[in-house]
């Protein structure tokens, strides 16, 4: 049994591009994955089985271990954080299972909206946080104003602080001191009942779930019949072990703690939610550790393959992703335009991104997307409430009472010279002032309350235009607002295109009428006859543009040698007429269904 | 006296050979010098020779096109004429058009033609524009046309086409009025009249051209019908108008799916494949060295070949008989593939005819006026799934 004193959980926290994976590679490459006595045990072949049962693991955790100047062997496990606002429920998650966190600031750019939201959720997880200069090779590098920075802004003692350079690997050795002298050591109780955190999960489909945890107290081995405390879902341990880089490396027992995986023929990653506590069903623990809650989606859309017959095959790669996604949700829907397909929600734009990415990629599925929207709360006039993620669900406006939307708190770090431009884009996106922290001269911290729904169109994109990429964001979900809210349509040769519909605030109903319009007129090719494009809000047309009419396409000359030709031509024009959705006789690309994604300003 | 109706074929024979190749042109032709063309004259009469004696079959008509098949000496045709009669039964009333170009004829030339069998020219007129003509870049001007013109009359050609082409660079619609009444005003037979096809590969595909907008081309090819009917000329295809009794029989076979056979470097064929109802398309080879090498082993040179099915068939029976102004016959449909029409096609055909696209005038499905403005749209709803 590991003695805890020489144990060091923690993760690193960064503001993205701050260089948090390249330091987690410099600390992975200068410590070793087996302590002296393990060497010499049978480990070595375990893992070459696991090897060839080509059994990898992502790194969200790595167990290394390092021998300190003070000659001691230390365990270190490297816990990793999602490194993006749509996932803050994982980062929470995966600080709770540490004891302390290595913050990690660029020396050129300085603190930065993620670094203060992570460096407070660390601080409310009671972590050490142990500050590190990065990128201290660069010309522009400033790690004194940095260090100063961090003292005023975050009041975190910083002046030894490591400078280091992760890519160049200056230092690093200062980093690894400093996680044993200052992050402590954990003092949890061997002796008491089983009492684990569990921080991620995969699905493995030789073991099953293969569930992450902290132990907290007590021990876990195989055999052990433990309880999920939020779900309930008992089950008996197979296999208990932790992680070595990129691969599971089997042992006898987890105690208190230690950081690891165990595996219990689990066939569903919803058994094993995240945040969940794991303990011993023979020897309980009084109760669970805080924090867990079931993670909504915050973010829908259809997704429809493009090829209608792939409709299983869709259903297939979600019900595969969503195996190791819990937070995906998706069921199935109908779209008179793209037919079958389904309604997916997710954690945010990005976790969006990647789901959609990893289906065309990994399932080879050409997929078409609609607008995402967010969940709104349609109050009827019979007194029912209303979840809304689809917009076509919309009841008829005679039945509507009110409608709430999901507001976020924003905090926007910016320069000063920007200030002016990032308050008109809040002011454009429906945002509420809520002030304005001024971090040193040049730099402030814009506090804005804004719509979600504003947030996941292309805030992101404008935000970084607006501010020549300097501005950062972060937001917290903060609850329900009443707001004026409309469904706008489209209508294609005056037919309502279900996939099309979406729901925005009736001040900008016009606008982004306007500009769907004008989209659409791009992307729709010329047919046989007009088509006009409208958009409407109920039934008052508000926007309209017209794609013209085809007036002249004819094959001038089709004789003997050229028929095979001519032929071939007529099939590829039906290929890319199959490709094309139908509604009413026009025939729409796919394509337009995903341009009217974006209209942000060019 | 005939006991049995005999099957009717066409022959289509490829002179591969021009004056120098027009900026818009992408045919399988070019410039060759005399011995080449010695050489091609041979090797084609070797592979009329070695042609499948189709005893059963009925030359119904003759198509000798380029290339500019005129630049050959006259001598060559004749030769060539003469071995395909000795090699095929001709009807009577065979169809028999040479292509010419203005600049390549003579009196002399016209009547060895005439005593040969041909009997209707071609004539590559293009323009009576003569900056057109250089734009285009023909050969010759209109007095050179009006030369040769005269000469074929003269020569006793009684059955002459010309071609011209619309919605050239920089053309206006009373340009191209001038062009139609001009050669109208000369009444010769047949017009074909083509709108300009910017074709891959072409000088003209490379080069920023002044072309007439949709709208300017639409109103010229409505401008064509009509000012040529005032004269006497209906429309019977997309690009193409007769005087009575002067429809091109030759070219209508390849829009009825007449069966054909191609001689000549790269020529195609629509023939039977071994007494079956099924049918083969296949062109020769496009390299000249294999074709002197091979030509008297026909099989030997044939490319492509492809068997179509009866629904390539029947795909083709639509596309290519929707052409003509006429349209598809529902019952010659039912004949040939023993389904009615309306099982294959009544779906899209009454599609656009609810969009006014299509007509039915009894037995026959056509393009309205509309439609053929945009038949090339709609003919690839034809092809089946």
């Amino acid at each position: 049994m590991t003695d805890q004193s020489k144990i060091r959980n923690f993760c690193i926290i960064a503001h993205i591009d701050h260089g948090k994976s390249t330091l987690a590679d410099r600390i992975i490459e200068k410590t070793g994955l087996l302590t002296q006595r393990e060497m010499q045990s049978q480990i070595l072949d375990n893992m070459d089985l696991e090897r060839e049962r080509g059994i990898t693991i992502k790194s969200q955790a790595v167990r290394i271990v390092y021998r300190a100047k003070d000659g001691e062997e230390y365990i270190f496990n490297l816990i990793d954080t999602p490194g993006h606002v749509d996932f803050n429920y994982e980062v929470s998650r995966s600080l709770a299972a540490c004891d302390g966190a290595i913050l990690v600031v660029d020396a050129a750019q300085g603190i930065e909206a993620q670094t203060l939201a992570n460096v407070y959720l660390a601080l409310e997880h009671n972590l050490d946080v142990l500050p590190v200069i990065n990128k201290i090779d660069l010309p522009s590098a400033e790690p004194d104003r940095v260090i100063n920075e961090i003292e005023d802004v975050i009041g975190l003692e910083a002046q030894d602080a490591p400078r280091i350079s992760a890519k160049t690997g200056l230092n690093i050795e200062d980093v690894l001191e400093q996680i044993v002298e200052k992050i402590p050591a954990p003092n949890g109780d061997v002796d008491a009942p089983l009492k684990a955190l569990i921080f991620d999960s995969i699905y493995d489909s030789y073991k099953g779930v293969i569930v992450f945890c902290r132990l907290m107290d007590g021990r876990i081995k195989k055999g052990t019949t433990v309880k999920m405390m939020a779900t309930g879902f008992t089950a008996e341990v197979v296999e208990v072990g932790y992680f070595g880089a990129g691969r599971f490396i089997p042992c006898d027992e987890l105690s208190a703690g230690m950081v690891g995986y165990f595996t219990a023929s689990i066939k569903n990653v919803s058994d094993t939610r995240v945040g969940d506590t794991v303990t011993d069903v023979a020897n309980p623990c009084a109760e669970a550790l805080p924090g867990y809650k079931k993670v909504q989606p915050m973010v829908y859309c259809g997704l429809y393959p493009a090829d209608g017959a792939k409709y299983g095959d869709l259903r297939d790669a979600l019900e595969k992703l969503q195996l190791n996604d819990a937070s995906l949700f998706y069921e199935p829907e109908t779209s008179v335009a793209l037919g079958f397909g389904f309604r997916c929600g997710f954690l945010g734009l990005l976790h969006l991104e990647i789901i959609q990415e990893r289906l065309e990629r990994e399932y080879n599925l050409d997929l078409v997307t609609t607008a995402p929207g967010v969940i709104y709360k349609v109050y009827k006039t019979n007194g029912d409430m209303i979840e809304l993620t689809n917009p076509s669900n919309l009841p008829d406006p005679s039945e509507i009472e009110y409608m709430e939307e999901p507001m976020v708190n924003a905090e926007i770090m910016v320069t000063t010279e920007f200030i002016g431009a990032i308050m008109d884009l809040c002011q454009e996106r429906r945002g509420q002032y809520i002030g304005m922290d001024y971090m040193e001269e040049t730099r402030a911290l814009l506090k804005y309350k804004l719509p979600l729904n504003e947030i996941i169109y292309d805030f992101f994109d404008a935000l970084k235009s607006r501010s020549r990429g300097y501005a950062s964001l972060d937001y917290d979900l903060c609850g329900y607002e009443r707001s004026e809210l409309v469904k706008l349509d489209i209508l294609v040769n005056k037919e309502e295109v279900d996939a099309l519909s979406f729901i925005v605030h009736a001040e900008t109903a016009y606008e982004r009428g306007r500009k769907m319009c004008e989209k659409l007129k791009e992307e729709i090719p010329r047919q046989l006859f007009e088509i006009p494009i409208q958009a409407a809000v109920g039934s008052k047309i508000i926007a309209r543009e017209t794609v013209r009419a085809m007036r002249k396409d004819v094959l001038a000359k089709c004789y003997g040698g050229d028929i095979s030709r001519k032929k071939k031509l007529l099939e590829k024009q039906k290929e890319g007429k199959k490709r094309m959705r139908q509604v009413g006789n026009v025939e729409i690309p796919q394509k337009a269904f995903m341009s009217v994604l974006k209209l942000d300003e060019k | 006296m005939r006991n049995k109706e005999r099957i009717p074929l066409e022959l289509y024979v490829h002179i591969p050979f021009c004056v120098k190749k027009c900026e818009y042109c992408d045919f399988l032709s070019g410039p060759a010098g005399k011995e080449i063309q010695k050489a091609y004259v041979q090797a084609l009469l070797k592979e009329i020779q070695g042609s499948v004696d189709d005893s059963d079959r009925e030359i119904v008509s003759v198509f000798i096109g380029g290339g500019t098949p005129s630049l050959l000496d006259a001598s060559d045709i004749s030769e060539i004429m003469k071995m395909l009669k000795k090699k095929f039964v001709f009807s009577d009333q065979a169809e028999v058009t040479i292509e010419a170009n203005p600049g390549t004829l003579t009196l002399q030339k016209l009547r060895i033609y005439r005593e040969s069998g041909i009997n209707r020219l071609s004539l590559g007129l293009q323009s009576v524009n003569n900056d057109e003509l250089r734009m285009l870049g023909r050969i010759h001007d209109f007095q050179g046309f009006l030369e040769s013109y005269e000469l074929a009359r003269k020569a006793g050609f009684d059955n002459i086409n010309v071609d011209l082409i619309f919605a050239v660079p920089g053309q206006t619609r009373k340009g191209w009025e001038y062009n139609l009444r001009t050669v109208a005003e000369l009444q010769p037979e047949h017009v074909s009249a083509y709108s300009l096809i910017i074709e891959e590969g072409t000088p003209f595909a490379e080069k920023e051209l002044d072309l007439p907008d949709e709208d300017t081309e639409y109103e010229m090819y409505e401008d064509t019908s009509r000012i040529l009917q005032e004269y006497g000329y209906a429309q019977y295809e997309i690009s193409n108008y007769a005087r009575d009794g002067y429809i091109c029989r030759h070219n209508s076979g390849y829009w009825k799916r007449t069966e054909y056979l191609g001689l000549g470097l790269g020529a195609a064929s629509l023939m039977p494949w071994k007494g079956s109802r099924a049918v083969l398309r296949f062109h020769n080879t496009e390299n000249m060295q294999e074709y002197l090498q091979w030509s008297g082993c026909p099989k030997k040179i044939r490319k492509n070949e492809t068997l179509l099915s009866v629904k390539e068939q029947e795909e083709e029976f639509m596309f290519l008989g929707l052409r003509m102004t006429e349209g598809v016959s529902e019952t010659g449909f039912y004949k040939r593939f023993d389904v009615p029409m309306e099982e294959v096609y009544g779906e899209v055909l009454e599609k656009y005819r609810s969009m006014g696209f299509m007509e039915k005038n009894k037995d026959l499905w056509r393009f309205t006026r509309q439609g053929i403005h945009v038949s090339n749209q709609i003919l690839s709803d034809f092809l089946q799934d």
